[in-house]
């Protein structure tokens, strides 16, 4: 096997999410907490690419990294004392976090060995216009029309109660 | 007129042909194929790269010539040390400057953040350079990426933490008021940017940058004024234009998140700023404006970089004179602008205008005339904008009535 590019970059991606997600959980500041969170995340998108998945990539970047990163430093800087150092690195909960960890792992592990190691590395290529697959599979009723109107509806939803929470009586 | 025409077709070429000039260097000196196809993907990467800087040290030029111009002051000129001609040099000169002053550390900063956040900053404007068409074809664009304005989006909203990433480290009140002020600003305005450029995909019917350009037989600023307008304004907001320059209003803010920055550190987050300006203006001449699309392209290809420079050159200049005319609005004026105008404007003309467009693609099975679509567009963006005016014609006429009816409460008699 010959070492490609796109090997190197696997390996530098995969090396930013471990290594920044290991930081995210041992570093004592919060705030640098999420600057890894987002380390991670843009690592993640990289491995999208990886996969020929720009669209997957570009959510990524759009709505973890754009959106839930940004929501999450404030919601870090609005409810916490954070400024006092040093914090404590894990609070009462940190064995359910781990047991939560260690089954998502086990899962992860059993799938990949029930489908087998080789079917997972030899993927079958990529489909070209997947974003028009993906957008006609989204409204076709023969996919997944029902899931996307729920997922509209829920988002509605979740717009109103937030209009409702914060309104001025 | 023989070497004319051959000087043009190298020219057009220009970007194949010394590609494969370096290529064939690099296999000559006994480099892989896979390997001297990196190195000159590498130039290329760096060549798309470099030239929004070369581009934004002009413009600051001419910035600061035309805010002369406008303000009564002849602006950088060679009186002092020379410049050159009507001090062209005068940013080469201040960039120098910048280059070598000290580089101060204020007290309890936090210092990774604090001195990756220019460079970051900097990095999420060049990449946005990798999608945008400076010509036909695939030699005069970085990449024409499937999602192309999408990846755009994408990168300007990813880079947005690095505005509280500067703010908080710096270890000062006002760039973190600053820092949170410009999120909930560029936050907000993406929504309705996003949706103005929803519309035009859904119309183009791709996300390609290349394909956005050829669905323009009618330029798009003409079949959808109002998407233009809804997008234009959003833009102006993310790029800190002077209506929404709230980011570093200086008489409440001082300047905003890079308040403690110093020399090239603030250099860079100023050049971001350009950078992110020019990148705007051509994204609105591709989007709209019908990027390097013109006359005689297709005889001579490289004249549309030559039309895209032109309709970019315009869009910037609108955007430096209501830059440099408009006052600063209130931060409630800010928001309630984008929350309770714009927004729901995007969200109402995306509605209609895939409506109208879907209906004329039934209408026309064999598909519509170019200048139908376009008119029947434009007509429905007309008749939008005089719904939309009387609803909030007669909106303003209740509020006026409710406060003259109030007026005449009778006062209530005080009695002893």
């Amino acid at each position: 096997m010959t070492i490609t590019l796109s090997h190197v970059l696997f390996v530098l991606f995969g090396l930013m999410v471990l290594g920044g997600a290991i930081a995210v959980v041992t570093v004592r500041n919060l705030f640098h907490a999420a600057l890894w969170l987002m380390l991670v995340l843009f690592g993640m998108a990289g491995l999208f690419v990886l996969l020929e998945a720009p669209f997957f990539a570009a959510a990524q970047l759009f709505i973890y990294m754009g959106a839930i990163g940004i929501l999450i430093i404030f919601a870090i800087m609005l409810t916490r004392a954070f400024m006092r150092q040093p914090m404590p690195r894990a609070n009462e909960q940190w064995w359910l976090a781990a047991l939560l960890a260690a089954v998502l792992l086990g899962v992860i592990v059993f799938l990949i060995l029930r489908v087998g190691l080789n079917e997972v590395v030899n993927a079958r290529p990529v489909p070209e216009h997947t974003i028009q697959v993906l957008g006609v599979t989204l409204v076709d009723p023969e996919g997944y029309a029902l899931a996307f109107e729920v997922a509209s509806v829920l988002l509605v939803m979740a717009l109103i109660g937030a209009v409702t929470i914060i309104r001025e009586r | 007129m023989d070497w004319l025409t051959r000087l043009l077709a190298f020219l057009s070429n220009a970007i194949v042909n010394i590609g494969a000039w370096l290529q064939g260097v690099l296999m000559g000196w006994g480099l892989p194929e896979p390997s001297a196809l990196l190195v000159v993907r590498a130039v290329g990467a760096l060549a798309v790269g470099f030239f929004p800087l070369i581009v934004v040290i002009f413009l600051i030029w001419a910035y600061r010539k035309i805010a002369a111009r406008i303000q009564g002051r002849l602006g950088p000129n060679s009186s002092g040390t020379w410049a050159g001609p009507w001090g062209i040099l005068q940013t080469f000169a201040d960039a120098i400057k910048m280059i070598v002053k000290e580089d101060i550390r204020p007290q309890g900063i936090d210092p990774i953040p604090y001195n990756l956040a220019p460079v970051l900053v900097v990095f999420a404007s060049v990449m946005l350079w990798a999608v945008i068409p400076f010509g036909p074809g695939g030699s005069l664009i970085g990449t024409d990426l499937n999602i192309g304005i999408f990846y755009i989006l994408a990168f300007s909203s990813a880079a947005l933490f690095v505005f509280l990433m500067a703010g908080w480290s710096s270890n000062n009140k006002y760039a973190t008021v600053g820092a949170f002020r410009s999120v909930a600003q560029l936050v907000g305005y993406e929504i309705p940017q996003l949706l103005a450029v929803l519309t035009v995909v859904a119309v183009a019917g791709t996300m390609k940058m290349q394909g956005i350009v050829g669905a323009q037989n009618v330029i798009f600023l003409v079949a959808m004024p109002l998407t233009a307008f809804i997008f234009y304004m959003a833009s102006l907001a993310e790029i800190n234009a002077r209506p929404f320059e709230l980011l570093e209003a200086e008489s409440e803010l001082v300047c905003g998140y890079f308040i403690e920055y110093s020399g090239m550190k603030f250099g860079m987050f100023y050049l971001a700023e350009f950078m992110n300006s020019v990148a705007v203006a051509a994204i609105f001449t591709t989007l709209f404006l019908g990027g390097w699309r013109g006359p005689w392209v297709d005889q001579v290809p490289i004249l549309g970089t030559i039309w895209f420079f032109l309709k970019m050159g315009l869009v910037i200049l609108a955007w430096m004179f209501i830059q440099l005319t408009l006052p600063r609005l209130r931060i409630d004026q800010m928001l309630n602008f984008n929350w309770k105008f714009l927004t729901p404007l995007a969200i109402v003309n995306l509605c209609v205008t895939v409506l109208v467009n879907k209906g004329i693609t039934e209408a026309f099975p064999g598909g519509a005339p170019v200048w139908t679509r376009a008119g029947i567009l434009l007509l429905s963006n007309v008749l939008l904008v005089l719904v939309i005016w009387g609803v909030s014609a007669l909106g303003r006429r209740r509020e006026e009535r409710r406060a003259w009816r109030a007026a005449q409460v009778p006062e209530l008699e005080v009695t002893a």
